[in-house]
Protein backbone atom coordinates (compact mmCIF):
# COMPACT_ATOMS: atom_id res chain seq x y z
CA UNK A 1 0.00 0.00 0.00
CA UNK A 2 2.40 2.52 0.91
CA UNK A 3 4.35 1.67 -1.79
CA UNK A 4 1.68 2.29 -4.40
CA UNK A 5 1.67 5.22 -2.38
CA UNK A 6 4.57 7.09 -2.95
CA UNK A 7 4.83 5.58 -6.55
CA UNK A 8 1.84 7.71 -6.87
CA UNK A 9 3.58 10.87 -4.88
CA UNK A 10 6.63 10.35 -7.38
CA UNK A 11 4.63 10.05 -10.13
CA UNK A 12 2.38 13.31 -9.53
CA UNK A 13 6.20 14.90 -8.91
CA UNK A 14 7.26 14.23 -12.22
CA UNK A 15 4.46 15.16 -13.92
CA UNK A 16 4.33 19.09 -12.48
CA UNK A 17 7.97 19.09 -13.21
CA UNK A 18 7.47 17.88 -16.55
CA UNK A 19 4.72 20.37 -17.08
CA UNK A 20 6.78 23.15 -15.88
CA UNK A 21 9.69 22.34 -18.10
CA UNK A 22 7.68 21.96 -20.97
CA UNK A 23 5.54 24.88 -20.72
CA UNK A 24 8.02 27.74 -22.04
CA UNK A 25 7.73 25.16 -25.61
CA UNK A 26 4.00 24.95 -25.34
CA UNK A 27 3.59 28.14 -25.05
CA UNK A 28 5.62 28.95 -28.10
CA UNK A 29 4.25 26.37 -30.20
CA UNK A 30 0.23 26.97 -28.79
CA UNK A 31 0.72 30.93 -29.53
CA UNK A 32 2.65 30.21 -33.06
CA UNK A 33 -1.42 28.93 -33.99
CA UNK A 34 -3.43 31.75 -32.43
CA UNK A 35 -5.16 35.07 -34.20
CA UNK A 36 -2.80 38.19 -32.97
CA UNK A 37 -6.67 39.02 -31.40
CA UNK A 38 -6.14 35.83 -29.43
CA UNK A 39 -2.73 35.95 -28.39
CA UNK A 40 -3.33 39.44 -26.89
CA UNK A 41 -6.67 38.16 -25.09
CA UNK A 42 -7.20 38.78 -21.30
CA UNK A 43 -7.19 36.45 -19.61
CA UNK A 44 -4.58 34.81 -21.57
CA UNK A 45 -5.73 31.65 -23.81
CA UNK A 46 -3.87 28.79 -23.17
CA UNK A 47 -4.43 27.24 -26.05
CA UNK A 48 -5.36 28.43 -29.94
CA UNK A 49 -9.42 28.68 -30.56
CA UNK A 50 -8.59 26.52 -33.93
CA UNK A 51 -5.44 25.74 -35.73
CA UNK A 52 -4.89 29.38 -37.57
CA UNK A 53 -1.61 28.78 -40.12
CA UNK A 54 -1.55 31.97 -41.41
CA UNK A 55 1.45 33.32 -38.60
CA UNK A 56 3.71 30.45 -40.65
CA UNK A 57 2.50 31.52 -44.08
CA UNK A 58 3.60 35.04 -43.15
CA UNK A 59 6.88 33.97 -41.63
CA UNK A 60 7.98 31.80 -44.58
CA UNK A 61 7.04 34.66 -46.94
CA UNK A 62 9.28 36.97 -44.98
CA UNK A 63 12.46 34.76 -44.71
CA UNK A 64 13.63 32.09 -47.08
CA UNK A 65 13.23 29.48 -44.36
CA UNK A 66 13.53 26.82 -46.46
CA UNK A 67 16.72 27.02 -47.41
CA UNK A 68 18.35 28.47 -44.03
CA UNK A 69 17.30 25.31 -42.33
CA UNK A 70 18.95 23.06 -45.18
CA UNK A 71 22.22 25.16 -44.47
CA UNK A 72 21.85 24.38 -40.90
CA UNK A 73 21.76 21.14 -41.42
CA UNK A 74 24.61 20.69 -43.85
CA UNK A 75 26.77 22.58 -41.27
CA UNK A 76 25.41 20.62 -38.24
CA UNK A 77 26.10 17.48 -39.42
CA UNK A 78 29.48 17.95 -40.80
CA UNK A 79 30.83 19.76 -37.23
CA UNK A 80 29.57 16.34 -35.73
CA UNK A 81 30.64 14.31 -38.25
CA UNK A 82 34.34 15.89 -37.51
CA UNK A 83 33.95 16.31 -33.66
CA UNK A 84 33.41 12.53 -33.07
CA UNK A 85 36.23 11.76 -34.97
CA UNK A 86 38.71 14.29 -33.99
CA UNK A 87 37.27 13.39 -30.06
CA UNK A 88 37.43 9.87 -29.66
CA UNK A 89 40.73 9.45 -30.57
CA UNK A 90 42.12 11.79 -28.56
CA UNK A 91 39.93 10.57 -25.69
CA UNK A 92 41.35 7.31 -26.16
CA UNK A 93 44.75 8.48 -26.52
CA UNK A 94 44.18 10.54 -22.80
CA UNK A 95 42.57 7.11 -21.54
CA UNK A 96 44.46 4.21 -22.36
CA UNK A 97 48.05 5.11 -24.07
CA UNK A 98 50.86 5.73 -21.70
CA UNK A 99 52.87 8.42 -23.34
CA UNK A 100 55.26 11.02 -22.59
CA UNK A 101 53.74 14.34 -21.78
CA UNK A 102 49.92 13.31 -21.24
CA UNK A 103 49.40 15.12 -18.30
CA UNK A 104 50.52 17.94 -19.84
CA UNK A 105 49.26 17.78 -23.28
CA UNK A 106 45.93 17.29 -21.09
CA UNK A 107 45.47 19.94 -19.50
CA UNK A 108 46.66 21.98 -22.46
CA UNK A 109 43.59 20.70 -23.90
CA UNK A 110 41.80 21.28 -21.02
CA UNK A 111 42.74 25.28 -20.66
CA UNK A 112 41.50 25.69 -24.40
CA UNK A 113 37.93 24.80 -23.29
CA UNK A 114 38.36 28.09 -20.96
CA UNK A 115 39.80 29.87 -23.67
CA UNK A 116 36.29 32.69 -24.26
CA UNK A 117 35.33 32.93 -27.51
CA UNK A 118 35.93 36.90 -27.54
CA UNK A 119 39.40 36.22 -27.57
CA UNK A 120 39.73 34.14 -30.61
CA UNK A 121 36.58 35.36 -32.57
CA UNK A 122 38.22 38.46 -33.96
CA UNK A 123 41.64 36.05 -35.40
CA UNK A 124 39.26 33.90 -36.86
CA UNK A 125 37.32 36.48 -38.33
CA UNK A 126 40.52 37.89 -39.77
CA UNK A 127 41.90 34.28 -40.64
CA UNK A 128 38.68 32.51 -42.39
CA UNK A 129 38.26 36.27 -44.41
CA UNK A 130 42.11 36.11 -45.57
CA UNK A 131 41.04 32.56 -46.96
CA UNK A 132 38.20 32.96 -49.02
CA UNK A 133 35.75 31.52 -46.75
CA UNK A 134 33.45 33.88 -46.00
CA UNK A 135 29.94 32.87 -47.24
CA UNK A 136 31.12 29.08 -47.62
CA UNK A 137 30.38 25.80 -45.70
CA UNK A 138 34.03 25.49 -45.14
CA UNK A 139 33.69 28.73 -43.33
CA UNK A 140 31.34 27.87 -41.11
CA UNK A 141 32.26 24.06 -40.27
CA UNK A 142 36.18 23.73 -40.03
CA UNK A 143 36.88 26.06 -37.37
CA UNK A 144 34.25 23.96 -35.29
CA UNK A 145 35.81 20.01 -36.44
CA UNK A 146 37.59 19.82 -32.31
CA UNK A 147 36.30 20.43 -29.20
CA UNK A 148 38.03 19.87 -25.91
CA UNK A 149 34.16 19.95 -24.36
CA UNK A 150 34.11 16.28 -26.72
CA UNK A 151 37.78 15.36 -25.79
CA UNK A 152 36.95 15.46 -21.92
CA UNK A 153 33.56 14.18 -21.79
CA UNK A 154 34.61 10.88 -23.97
CA UNK A 155 37.91 10.79 -21.92
CA UNK A 156 35.69 10.07 -18.66
CA UNK A 157 33.44 8.01 -20.29
CA UNK A 158 36.71 5.81 -21.33
CA UNK A 159 37.46 6.39 -17.63
CA UNK A 160 34.91 4.36 -16.15
CA UNK A 161 35.46 1.41 -18.65
CA UNK A 162 36.58 -1.67 -17.37
CA UNK A 163 40.11 -1.49 -17.47
CA UNK A 164 40.77 -4.92 -17.32
CA UNK A 165 39.00 -5.77 -20.74
CA UNK A 166 41.43 -3.05 -22.76
CA UNK A 167 44.77 -4.61 -20.75
CA UNK A 168 43.54 -8.42 -21.50
CA UNK A 169 43.34 -7.05 -25.43
CA UNK A 170 46.44 -5.23 -25.66
CA UNK A 171 48.77 -8.36 -23.92
CA UNK A 172 47.13 -10.43 -26.74
CA UNK A 173 48.94 -8.37 -29.11
CA UNK A 174 46.41 -5.66 -30.33
CA UNK A 175 47.83 -2.70 -31.54
CA UNK A 176 46.14 0.69 -30.04
CA UNK A 177 44.33 1.18 -33.45
CA UNK A 178 42.46 -2.64 -33.29
CA UNK A 179 41.60 -1.99 -29.53
CA UNK A 180 40.49 1.69 -30.43
CA UNK A 181 38.36 0.23 -32.96
CA UNK A 182 36.91 -3.37 -32.31
CA UNK A 183 36.88 -2.57 -28.18
CA UNK A 184 36.35 0.83 -27.35
CA UNK A 185 34.20 2.54 -29.94
CA UNK A 186 31.37 -0.41 -29.79
CA UNK A 187 31.54 0.41 -25.61
CA UNK A 188 31.55 3.61 -26.20
CA UNK A 189 28.11 3.75 -28.49
CA UNK A 190 25.94 5.50 -25.58
CA UNK A 191 28.36 8.21 -25.19
CA UNK A 192 29.02 8.80 -29.00
CA UNK A 193 25.55 8.93 -29.21
CA UNK A 194 25.39 11.80 -26.53
CA UNK A 195 28.35 13.56 -27.75
CA UNK A 196 26.82 13.44 -31.33
CA UNK A 197 23.34 14.68 -30.31
CA UNK A 198 24.82 17.18 -28.53
CA UNK A 199 26.87 18.48 -30.88
CA UNK A 200 24.83 18.42 -33.87
CA UNK A 201 22.33 20.17 -31.50
CA UNK A 202 24.90 22.82 -30.34
CA UNK A 203 25.70 23.60 -34.22
CA UNK A 204 22.36 24.21 -35.19
CA UNK A 205 22.26 26.74 -32.17
CA UNK A 206 25.38 28.70 -33.12
CA UNK A 207 24.82 32.32 -33.54
CA UNK A 208 27.51 34.97 -33.24
CA UNK A 209 29.60 33.19 -35.98
CA UNK A 210 27.35 32.50 -38.80
CA UNK A 211 26.11 36.28 -37.87
CA UNK A 212 29.91 37.29 -38.64
CA UNK A 213 30.82 35.29 -41.87
CA UNK A 214 27.81 35.24 -43.69
CA UNK A 215 26.50 37.92 -45.45
CA UNK A 216 24.31 36.64 -48.35
CA UNK A 217 21.08 34.10 -47.84
CA UNK A 218 22.32 31.41 -49.90
CA UNK A 219 24.70 30.49 -46.91
CA UNK A 220 22.97 32.13 -43.78
CA UNK A 221 21.45 29.02 -40.79
CA UNK A 222 18.41 29.06 -39.34
CA UNK A 223 19.31 31.31 -36.26
CA UNK A 224 20.00 34.34 -38.26
CA UNK A 225 16.46 33.75 -40.19
CA UNK A 226 14.81 33.86 -36.62
CA UNK A 227 17.28 37.40 -35.54
CA UNK A 228 16.23 38.88 -39.19
CA UNK A 229 12.44 38.46 -37.55
CA UNK A 230 13.72 39.59 -34.42
CA UNK A 231 14.64 42.81 -36.08
CA UNK A 232 11.24 43.00 -37.92
CA UNK A 233 9.62 46.37 -36.73
CA UNK A 234 6.25 44.31 -35.14
CA UNK A 235 3.79 42.44 -34.42
CA UNK A 236 2.06 39.92 -32.98
CA UNK A 237 3.68 37.24 -30.38
CA UNK A 238 2.30 34.21 -32.92
CA UNK A 239 4.29 35.64 -35.94
CA UNK A 240 7.48 35.30 -33.97
CA UNK A 241 6.53 32.22 -32.27
CA UNK A 242 5.90 30.55 -35.49
CA UNK A 243 9.59 31.30 -36.56
CA UNK A 244 10.74 29.73 -33.36
CA UNK A 245 8.48 26.97 -33.63
CA UNK A 246 9.75 26.04 -37.25
CA UNK A 247 13.34 26.65 -35.84
CA UNK A 248 13.01 24.29 -33.12
CA UNK A 249 10.94 21.66 -34.80
CA UNK A 250 13.81 19.78 -36.60
CA UNK A 251 16.35 19.95 -33.46
CA UNK A 252 12.72 18.17 -31.45
CA UNK A 253 12.53 15.45 -33.83
CA UNK A 254 16.08 15.37 -33.82
CA UNK A 255 16.06 14.56 -30.30
CA UNK A 256 13.11 12.19 -30.27
CA UNK A 257 15.47 10.04 -32.66
CA UNK A 258 18.77 10.82 -30.86
CA UNK A 259 17.23 9.80 -27.35
CA UNK A 260 16.11 6.49 -28.85
CA UNK A 261 19.75 6.29 -30.62
CA UNK A 262 20.77 6.78 -26.86
CA UNK A 263 18.84 4.03 -25.43
CA UNK A 264 19.74 1.38 -28.14
CA UNK A 265 23.62 2.35 -28.07
CA UNK A 266 23.07 2.04 -24.13
CA UNK A 267 21.56 -1.55 -24.15
CA UNK A 268 24.37 -3.00 -26.43
CA UNK A 269 26.79 -1.55 -24.23
CA UNK A 270 25.26 -2.87 -21.21
CA UNK A 271 25.27 -6.80 -22.71
CA UNK A 272 28.51 -7.71 -21.29
CA UNK A 273 30.60 -10.28 -21.92
CA UNK B 1 89.80 -32.73 -12.74
CA UNK B 2 88.40 -30.68 -9.71
CA UNK B 3 89.85 -27.70 -11.55
CA UNK B 4 88.99 -28.83 -14.85
CA UNK B 5 85.12 -29.28 -13.31
CA UNK B 6 85.24 -25.98 -11.41
CA UNK B 7 85.73 -24.17 -14.73
CA UNK B 8 83.12 -25.47 -16.49
CA UNK B 9 80.80 -25.53 -14.04
CA UNK B 10 81.91 -21.50 -14.29
CA UNK B 11 81.94 -21.48 -17.72
CA UNK B 12 78.25 -22.75 -17.61
CA UNK B 13 77.57 -19.72 -14.81
CA UNK B 14 79.13 -17.49 -16.58
CA UNK B 15 76.86 -18.63 -19.81
CA UNK B 16 73.83 -18.83 -17.79
CA UNK B 17 74.53 -15.02 -16.31
CA UNK B 18 75.50 -14.11 -20.10
CA UNK B 19 71.94 -15.21 -21.77
CA UNK B 20 70.01 -14.17 -18.24
CA UNK B 21 71.72 -10.43 -18.68
CA UNK B 22 71.04 -10.63 -22.63
CA UNK B 23 67.04 -11.51 -21.93
CA UNK B 24 67.15 -8.51 -19.81
CA UNK B 25 68.63 -6.15 -22.03
CA UNK B 26 66.29 -7.55 -24.95
CA UNK B 27 62.72 -7.14 -22.55
CA UNK B 28 64.40 -3.86 -21.85
CA UNK B 29 64.71 -3.48 -25.31
CA UNK B 30 61.40 -3.66 -26.09
CA UNK B 31 59.77 -1.97 -23.13
CA UNK B 32 61.79 0.94 -24.66
CA UNK B 33 60.32 0.49 -28.01
CA UNK B 34 56.83 -0.32 -26.94
CA UNK B 35 57.67 2.58 -24.85
CA UNK B 36 58.45 4.86 -27.94
CA UNK B 37 55.50 3.34 -30.13
CA UNK B 38 53.26 4.28 -27.41
CA UNK B 39 54.38 7.76 -27.30
CA UNK B 40 54.20 8.14 -31.06
CA UNK B 41 50.57 6.70 -30.94
CA UNK B 42 50.10 8.80 -28.18
CA UNK B 43 50.27 11.94 -30.28
CA UNK B 44 49.69 10.30 -33.77
CA UNK B 45 45.84 10.05 -32.41
CA UNK B 46 46.00 13.31 -30.87
CA UNK B 47 47.24 15.27 -34.14
CA UNK B 48 43.91 16.02 -35.69
CA UNK B 49 42.78 17.74 -32.67
CA UNK B 50 46.38 19.71 -32.26
CA UNK B 51 45.77 20.85 -35.90
CA UNK B 52 42.58 22.37 -35.75
CA UNK B 53 43.53 23.79 -32.43
CA UNK B 54 46.84 25.13 -33.29
CA UNK B 55 44.88 27.14 -36.56
CA UNK B 56 41.68 28.16 -34.39
CA UNK B 57 42.34 28.62 -30.94
CA UNK B 58 46.30 28.92 -29.98
CA UNK B 59 47.28 30.95 -32.95
CA UNK B 60 44.34 33.51 -32.18
CA UNK B 61 44.93 33.45 -28.59
CA UNK B 62 48.66 34.53 -29.33
CA UNK B 63 47.17 37.36 -31.60
CA UNK B 64 44.81 38.35 -28.94
CA UNK B 65 47.46 38.66 -26.51
CA UNK B 66 49.87 40.78 -28.83
CA UNK B 67 46.48 42.89 -29.59
CA UNK B 68 46.06 43.53 -25.31
CA UNK B 69 49.39 45.39 -25.53
CA UNK B 70 48.49 47.52 -28.63
CA UNK B 71 45.86 50.16 -29.03
CA UNK B 72 43.76 49.64 -32.29
CA UNK B 73 41.52 51.67 -34.46
CA UNK B 74 38.19 50.96 -35.16
CA UNK B 75 38.76 48.47 -38.06
CA UNK B 76 40.97 46.74 -35.92
CA UNK B 77 44.53 47.92 -37.23
CA UNK B 78 47.40 47.78 -34.73
CA UNK B 79 47.88 52.12 -33.83
CA UNK B 80 50.00 52.20 -30.58
CA UNK B 81 51.67 50.27 -28.82
CA UNK B 82 50.00 50.30 -25.50
CA UNK B 83 52.22 48.74 -23.27
CA UNK B 84 50.17 47.90 -20.15
CA UNK B 85 47.67 50.60 -19.99
CA UNK B 86 44.62 48.27 -21.28
CA UNK B 87 45.52 46.07 -17.96
CA UNK B 88 45.71 48.99 -15.69
CA UNK B 89 43.04 50.98 -16.84
CA UNK B 90 40.44 47.95 -16.46
CA UNK B 91 42.11 47.64 -12.69
CA UNK B 92 41.81 51.22 -12.53
CA UNK B 93 38.46 51.90 -12.75
CA UNK B 94 38.15 49.37 -9.41
CA UNK B 95 34.47 49.79 -8.71
CA UNK B 96 32.79 49.27 -12.26
CA UNK B 97 35.53 46.19 -12.72
CA UNK B 98 33.82 44.32 -9.14
CA UNK B 99 30.49 45.06 -10.25
CA UNK B 100 30.79 43.03 -13.40
CA UNK B 101 33.30 40.88 -11.21
CA UNK B 102 30.19 40.53 -8.85
CA UNK B 103 27.68 39.87 -11.24
CA UNK B 104 29.40 37.25 -12.69
CA UNK B 105 30.05 35.36 -9.86
CA UNK B 106 26.33 35.37 -8.84
CA UNK B 107 25.17 34.34 -12.15
CA UNK B 108 27.56 31.32 -11.86
CA UNK B 109 25.92 30.84 -8.15
CA UNK B 110 22.35 31.37 -8.97
CA UNK B 111 22.97 28.81 -11.80
CA UNK B 112 25.45 25.89 -11.26
CA UNK B 113 24.14 24.46 -8.03
CA UNK B 114 20.61 24.45 -8.91
CA UNK B 115 21.21 23.45 -12.67
CA UNK B 116 23.02 20.49 -11.58
CA UNK B 117 20.91 19.18 -8.09
CA UNK B 118 17.31 19.73 -10.20
CA UNK B 119 18.98 17.18 -13.11
CA UNK B 120 20.59 15.10 -10.69
CA UNK B 121 17.10 14.81 -8.97
CA UNK B 122 15.35 14.14 -12.11
CA UNK B 123 17.94 11.39 -13.40
CA UNK B 124 18.56 9.52 -10.39
CA UNK B 125 14.11 9.24 -10.61
CA UNK B 126 13.24 8.55 -13.70
CA UNK B 127 16.95 6.61 -15.21
CA UNK B 128 15.04 3.21 -14.11
CA UNK B 129 13.29 0.77 -16.51
CA UNK B 130 9.33 1.95 -15.33
CA UNK B 131 6.04 3.11 -17.15
CA UNK B 132 6.19 6.09 -18.91
CA UNK B 133 9.57 6.94 -17.91
CA UNK B 134 10.74 7.25 -21.49
CA UNK B 135 8.03 10.14 -21.89
CA UNK B 136 9.44 11.85 -18.90
CA UNK B 137 13.02 11.57 -20.35
CA UNK B 138 11.85 13.10 -23.74
CA UNK B 139 10.40 16.04 -21.72
CA UNK B 140 13.41 16.66 -19.82
CA UNK B 141 15.82 16.42 -22.19
CA UNK B 142 14.29 18.69 -24.10
CA UNK B 143 15.89 21.93 -23.52
CA UNK B 144 18.53 21.10 -24.45
CA UNK B 145 17.23 22.19 -28.38
CA UNK B 146 16.49 25.11 -27.05
CA UNK B 147 19.44 28.26 -27.97
CA UNK B 148 20.07 31.30 -26.58
CA UNK B 149 18.44 33.08 -29.59
CA UNK B 150 15.09 30.95 -29.43
CA UNK B 151 15.23 30.38 -25.27
CA UNK B 152 15.07 34.45 -24.88
CA UNK B 153 12.58 35.17 -27.90
CA UNK B 154 10.08 32.87 -26.00
CA UNK B 155 11.29 34.27 -21.85
CA UNK B 156 10.83 37.89 -23.20
CA UNK B 157 7.49 37.16 -23.60
CA UNK B 158 6.86 35.37 -20.95
CA UNK B 159 8.85 37.66 -18.96
CA UNK B 160 6.47 41.20 -19.90
CA UNK B 161 5.57 43.39 -17.13
CA UNK B 162 1.98 43.13 -17.74
CA UNK B 163 0.97 40.78 -20.86
CA UNK B 164 3.56 38.58 -19.64
CA UNK B 165 2.76 34.44 -18.54
CA UNK B 166 4.67 34.60 -15.52
CA UNK B 167 3.29 38.03 -13.78
CA UNK B 168 -0.51 36.15 -14.80
CA UNK B 169 0.46 33.01 -12.87
CA UNK B 170 1.67 35.51 -9.82
CA UNK B 171 -1.41 37.06 -10.26
CA UNK B 172 -3.96 34.00 -10.22
CA UNK B 173 -1.53 33.35 -6.74
CA UNK B 174 -2.50 37.19 -5.45
CA UNK B 175 1.05 37.85 -5.43
CA UNK B 176 1.83 41.32 -6.76
CA UNK B 177 3.79 41.15 -10.00
CA UNK B 178 7.44 41.62 -10.51
CA UNK B 179 9.14 43.22 -12.80
CA UNK B 180 11.60 40.67 -13.84
CA UNK B 181 13.69 42.34 -16.11
CA UNK B 182 13.34 45.85 -15.16
CA UNK B 183 14.24 45.31 -11.51
CA UNK B 184 17.66 45.57 -11.00
CA UNK B 185 17.31 43.52 -7.63
CA UNK B 186 15.35 40.67 -10.14
CA UNK B 187 17.36 41.01 -13.44
CA UNK B 188 20.22 38.79 -12.93
CA UNK B 189 17.56 36.12 -10.95
CA UNK B 190 15.00 36.27 -13.99
CA UNK B 191 17.89 35.57 -16.47
CA UNK B 192 19.64 32.50 -13.94
CA UNK B 193 15.95 31.40 -13.99
CA UNK B 194 15.87 30.84 -18.03
CA UNK B 195 19.42 30.00 -18.12
CA UNK B 196 18.68 27.57 -15.51
CA UNK B 197 15.59 25.80 -17.56
CA UNK B 198 17.99 26.10 -21.10
CA UNK B 199 20.84 23.76 -19.54
CA UNK B 200 18.38 21.61 -18.02
CA UNK B 201 18.16 19.18 -21.22
CA UNK B 202 22.11 18.84 -21.15
CA UNK B 203 22.69 18.51 -17.38
CA UNK B 204 19.98 15.38 -18.00
CA UNK B 205 21.38 14.19 -20.71
CA UNK B 206 24.71 13.94 -19.30
CA UNK B 207 23.51 12.59 -15.61
CA UNK B 208 21.19 10.01 -18.03
CA UNK B 209 23.85 8.92 -19.70
CA UNK B 210 26.30 8.30 -16.35
CA UNK B 211 23.44 6.36 -14.67
CA UNK B 212 22.91 4.34 -17.51
CA UNK B 213 27.01 3.70 -17.41
CA UNK B 214 26.62 1.89 -14.18
CA UNK B 215 26.55 -1.81 -14.14
CA UNK B 216 23.10 -3.22 -13.56
CA UNK B 217 24.46 -6.18 -11.11
CA UNK B 218 24.52 -2.68 -8.92
CA UNK B 219 21.23 -1.74 -9.06
CA UNK B 220 20.18 -5.15 -8.70
CA UNK B 221 22.21 -5.47 -5.83
CA UNK B 222 20.50 -1.85 -4.36
CA UNK B 223 17.09 -3.62 -4.52
CA UNK B 224 17.68 -6.71 -2.79
CA UNK B 225 19.45 -4.92 0.28
CA UNK B 226 17.11 -2.18 -0.18
CA UNK B 227 18.16 0.39 1.82
CA UNK B 228 15.48 3.15 0.47
CA UNK B 229 15.77 5.24 -2.61
CA UNK B 230 17.58 8.36 -1.00
CA UNK B 231 20.13 6.71 0.98
CA UNK B 232 20.85 4.36 -2.48
CA UNK B 233 20.92 7.35 -3.90
CA UNK B 234 23.54 9.68 -2.59
CA UNK B 235 25.47 6.73 -0.49
CA UNK B 236 26.02 4.37 -3.82
CA UNK B 237 25.14 6.27 -7.05
CA UNK B 238 26.61 9.61 -6.05
CA UNK B 239 30.33 8.07 -5.66
CA UNK B 240 29.97 5.61 -8.57
CA UNK B 241 28.36 9.24 -10.49
CA UNK B 242 31.35 11.00 -9.41
CA UNK B 243 33.51 11.12 -12.34
CA UNK B 244 30.47 12.52 -14.50
CA UNK B 245 29.42 14.83 -12.05
CA UNK B 246 32.84 16.42 -11.78
CA UNK B 247 32.89 16.72 -15.64
CA UNK B 248 29.16 18.82 -15.32
CA UNK B 249 30.64 20.84 -12.69
CA UNK B 250 33.37 21.81 -14.49
CA UNK B 251 31.74 22.50 -17.90
CA UNK B 252 28.62 24.12 -16.55
CA UNK B 253 31.32 26.67 -14.18
CA UNK B 254 32.75 27.52 -17.28
CA UNK B 255 30.03 27.82 -19.35
CA UNK B 256 28.73 30.37 -16.58
CA UNK B 257 31.58 32.48 -16.57
CA UNK B 258 30.90 32.82 -20.68
CA UNK B 259 26.93 33.14 -20.75
CA UNK B 260 25.63 36.17 -23.08
CA UNK B 261 23.62 35.32 -25.98
CA UNK B 262 20.44 35.51 -23.07
CA UNK B 263 22.22 38.40 -21.35
CA UNK B 264 22.45 40.28 -24.36
CA UNK B 265 18.96 39.87 -25.68
CA UNK B 266 17.30 40.22 -22.48
CA UNK B 267 18.70 42.72 -20.90
CA UNK B 268 21.82 43.79 -22.47
CA UNK B 269 23.69 44.23 -19.09
CA UNK B 270 21.32 46.24 -17.32
CA UNK B 271 19.05 47.74 -15.62
CA UNK B 272 21.93 49.50 -13.59
CA UNK B 273 24.54 47.06 -15.00
CA UNK B 274 22.95 44.44 -12.36
CA UNK B 275 23.46 41.83 -15.43
CA UNK B 276 26.49 43.30 -16.94
CA UNK B 277 28.54 39.95 -16.84
CA UNK B 278 32.37 39.77 -17.77
CA UNK B 279 31.89 38.85 -21.39
CA UNK B 280 28.99 41.39 -21.50
CA UNK B 281 31.31 43.95 -21.37
CA UNK B 282 34.21 42.47 -23.13
CA UNK B 283 31.53 42.30 -25.83
CA UNK B 284 30.79 46.14 -25.35
CA UNK B 285 34.43 47.09 -25.27
CA UNK B 286 35.25 45.23 -28.56
CA UNK B 287 32.45 45.68 -30.84
CA UNK B 288 30.59 48.28 -29.32
CA UNK B 289 33.34 50.61 -28.72
CA UNK B 290 35.62 49.18 -31.27
CA UNK B 291 38.25 48.90 -28.19
CA UNK B 292 39.94 45.61 -29.40
CA UNK B 293 43.17 46.08 -27.82
CA UNK B 294 41.41 46.68 -24.22
CA UNK B 295 38.67 44.11 -24.75
CA UNK B 296 41.74 41.51 -25.68
CA UNK B 297 42.45 42.45 -22.43
CA UNK B 298 39.58 42.48 -20.39
CA UNK B 299 39.02 38.74 -22.52
CA UNK B 300 42.28 37.69 -21.07
CA UNK B 301 41.47 38.87 -17.68
CA UNK B 302 38.51 36.40 -17.79
CA UNK B 303 40.19 33.68 -19.06
CA UNK B 304 42.98 33.45 -15.92
CA UNK B 305 40.10 33.68 -13.89
CA UNK B 306 38.67 30.87 -15.10
CA UNK B 307 41.92 28.80 -15.31
CA UNK B 308 42.44 29.39 -12.02
CA UNK B 309 38.79 28.66 -10.88
CA UNK B 310 39.06 25.19 -13.47
CA UNK B 311 42.81 24.30 -11.80
CA UNK B 312 41.02 24.68 -8.04
CA UNK B 313 38.79 22.37 -8.80
CA UNK B 314 40.70 20.07 -10.11
CA UNK B 315 43.29 19.97 -7.54
CA UNK B 316 40.77 20.03 -4.58
CA UNK B 317 37.49 17.76 -5.94
CA UNK B 318 39.47 15.38 -8.37
CA UNK B 319 40.66 13.44 -5.13
CA UNK B 320 37.29 12.67 -4.28
CA UNK B 321 36.40 11.26 -7.90
CA UNK B 322 35.92 7.87 -7.56
CA UNK B 323 37.02 6.01 -10.66
CA UNK B 324 36.26 2.71 -11.62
Amino acid sequence: MSSKWSAGVRYLFLMLCALAVLYPILFAFSNAFMTPEESQAYPPAMFPSRLYLRNFADVLGLVPIGRFLLNSLVVSAVIMAGQLVTASLAAYAFAFVPFRGKNAVFFLFLSTMMIPWEVTIIPNYLTVKSWGWMDSYAGLTIPFLASTFGIFLLRQFFLQMPKELIEAARMDGCGHLRVFAIIVLPLARPALATLGVYVFLNAWNQYLWPLLITNTDTKRTVQIGISMLKWEEFISYGLLLAGVSLVLLPSLLLLALGLKQLVRGITAGAVKG
Amino acid sequence: MDSAQSLQSAHAGHTAHAAGALRASRTLRSLRSIKRRDNFTGYLFLLPCFAFFGVFLFYPLAKSVYLSFQITNPRGEVAAYAGLDNYASLFASGAAFLATLKATVLFTLYTVPAGIVIALVLAVMTHAKRPAMKAFQYAFSLPVVISAGTGAAIWILLFHPSAGMLNYFLGLLHLKPVFWLADPKWALVSVSMMTVWMNLGFNYIVLLGGLRGISDDIYDSLKLDGPGPFRSAFGVLIPLLSPTLFFLLIVSVIGAFQTFGQIHILTKGGPMDSTNVMVYRIYQEAFVNFRFGSGSAQALVLFAVILALTLAQFFWLEKKVHYQ
